[in-house]
């Protein structure tokens, strides 16, 4: 029984590819995986909108959106009908073939990205043997359509957008690799689907599970880089605290400024959808992918535990976004490369004598010194020596 | 020669004859960045997964960025107004078609092309890093030492030089009595 319904989307698209003729197959088979996946992280994206609005508002102690709908729930179908018919505006001197393509060039390496997540047991779209040089290579396209648009509008406000967002993306990509090479040290494969099953139960000698899976963020280098990862992967995604390149209060919205109706929606959801991209390859590389967390909740279905673990990170996006400023342009970048920077280069060793001290206790110790010690001594250093006490305000009598 | 390999290569090289032909540099940059793209789907078409992402990670995400910086920080990317054909190109077709010419006679006459095609070999992104590890770890370690002097070159040309002529060249800047002919004199 829970093995069915574990592989029920693996079952139902056999079932629906038998109604189908031999040489159609491996086209509807293809249909098959793209369709869903579309529609799963479109409905995700709307339901993210909702969650992102009202948890800020919950943060900003308002109410949100209340007006659409019981709660507000339908407020992304009225967004959307927005987007749709609102008139679509190009600049003048906007350079027309370039604007037009931004969009569409930012979402399809977004989309994607998508490709090689495992969203369950037998549920890779597909199963490449580099997989994770996939994810980052196809994600690197992204930058030159950010480039695209900023450029192509005319507009000073976008093309600074453009170079900030560039800045900050070409300079978070490093630690983004970097902290993503410890997995694929350890596990030595670039495939997603075998670094999930490297994270599995340990099988006991009487056939039974260990109680916790060999995640790899309950090691000393793993959290490092999971934390590494995370950071990083939001500045990938411009969220706040890294969201200079849109930052409204001084260059109105960056890139993205010139776009309107649709196409600025388009933005908007290459946004999030990278963000679901991220989550899944942290879930996946750090956080045991489609595994579940506790031996006995095994019986809950793979596909349910990877979602789960995309839609925590979901809320953990929401809530930095509604509780950290916006840094500025000189402190990310010092922040960048003096500080993840160093740091990943370091786990890379910690995650290598990990490997080579073998079992035991005296691993541990040497790995969490080996990141203890120069994480404060970087963090000292990346505040240039500054001593930094409690603010002090003063209020009018 | 397949499908999937002609459309691969029509695109290919009407990318990287646009990149040559277009008016405005920027959108030159960009043709060249469809014509990377193109290569890096031939390498893929040819099962070498990592080189084609590879390609796709350095050349798309990195090199292209690059060159638009570079555009945009030298000329502004303004178009030019005059043809931007050179008065010699019916010369330089000509010697550009001789050079295909002998290349392709060549390579169709070579014994290599003739010889028989060995079986394909599962090159695995393993395979390359134990090669790169064991047998070309000196290359390796030459191409690291090269690329780490070129960061350290470029990071000191874009350092902020901190000269004292400078720096009383930026404060007289600053002063009103700048205008005056004595302190004119006095700087040169």
């Amino acid at each position: 029984m829970t093995e069915a319904i574990d592989q029920l989307f693996v079952s139902l698209k056999r079932w629906i590819e038998g109604f189908f003729p031999e040489p159609w197959r491996s086209t509807i088979s293809i249909v098959l995986i793209v369709v869903p996946i579309l529609v799963m992280f479109g409905t995700l994206f709307a339901v993210a909108t909702i969650l992102e609005r009202k948890g800020l508002g919950r943060i900003q102690n308002r109410y949100g959106p209340n007006r659409v709908g019981p709660f507000g729930v339908l407020q992304p179908v009225a967004d959307g009908i927005k987007a749709l018919i609102k008139e679509d505006v190009v600049p003048y001197r906007a350079d027309k073939v370039v604007h037009f393509l931004a969009p569409i060039a930012l979402l399809v390496p977004v989309l994607l990205t998508f490709a090689v997540l495992p969203y369950g047991r037998n549920m890779v779209p597909v199963d490449l043997n580099a997989g994770v040089l996939y994810f980052f290579a196809v994600g690197a396209g992204t930058e030159l359509a950010v480039f695209m648009a900023g450029w192509s509008s005319r507009n000073k406000y976008s093309l600074l957008g453009a170079m900030r967002a560039i800045a900050q993306m070409l300079s978070y990509e490093v630690p983004l690799i970097l902290s993503a090479v410890t997995v694929v040290m350890i596990v030595g494969s670039l495939s997603t689907v075998k670094i999930v099953q490297a994270q599995d139960f340990t099988v006991r000698a009487d056939g039974s599970l260990g109680l916790f899976p060999n995640w790899f963020v309950f090691t000393p280098w793993g959290l490092a880089g999971f934390i590494l990862f995370t950071i990083a992967g939001i500045a990938e995604s411009n969220r706040t605290p890294f969201d200079l390149p849109e930052g409204e209060s001084e260059i109105v919205a960056g890139y993205f400024l010139e776009y309107s109706g649709f196409k600025f929606a388009l933005f908007f959801m290459a946004e999030y959808f990278e963000m679901f991209a991220v989550s899944g390859m942290a879930a996946t590389l750090f956080l045991g992918g489609y595994g579940a967390p506790l031996s006995w909740l095994t019986w809950i279905p793979t596909w349910f535990w990877f979602m789960a673990k995309v839609v925590a990170f979901l809320a953990l996006f929401i809530w930095l976004r509604g509780t950290l400023p916006r840094l500025r342009v000189d402190q990310l970048m010092n922040f960048a490369w003096k500080f993840m920077l160093p740091m990943t280069l370091i786990n890379l060793v910690a995650a290598a004598i990990w490997h080579f001290m073998g079992p035991g206790l005296a691993r541990w110790f040497v790995c969490a010194a080996l990141l203890i010690v120069p994480y404060f001594w970087l963090a000292h250093g990346l505040g240039f020596g500054k001593r930094l006490t409690k603010r002090t305000y003063r209020y009018a009598e | 020669m397949s499908l999937p390999f002609a459309i691969i290569a029509v695109l290919t090289i009407a990318a990287a004859v646009a990149a040559m032909n277009l008016r405005n540099l920027v959108h030159c940059a960009l043709a060249l960045t469809v014509a990377f793209a193109g290569l890096a789907a031939a390498y893929l078409q040819l099962d070498a997964q990592f080189v084609g992402f590879a390609q796709i990670l350095v050349y798309v995400g990195a090199v292209a960025i690059l060159i638009v910086f570079a555009i945009l920080l030298t000329r502004g990317g303004d178009t030019p107004q005059q043809s931007i054909f050179s008065s010699s190109w019916l010369a330089g077709a000509a010697v550009a078609v001789v050079v295909f010419g002998v290349l392709a006679w060549t390579v169709v006459n070579s014994a290599a092309s003739r010889r028989e095609l060995p079986p394909q070999p599962e090159a695995t992104v393993k395979q390359i890093g134990d090669a790169l590890m064991t047998k070309f770890v000196l290359p390796l370690e030459v191409v690291g030492l090269l690329l780490t002097a070129a960061l350290i070159g470029a990071v000191i040309i874009a350092m902020k030089e901190d000269r004292p002529e400078l720096r009383n060249h930026a404060s007289k800047n600053g002063t009103k009595a700048e205008t005056s002919g004595q302190i004119v004199n006095r700087k040169s």
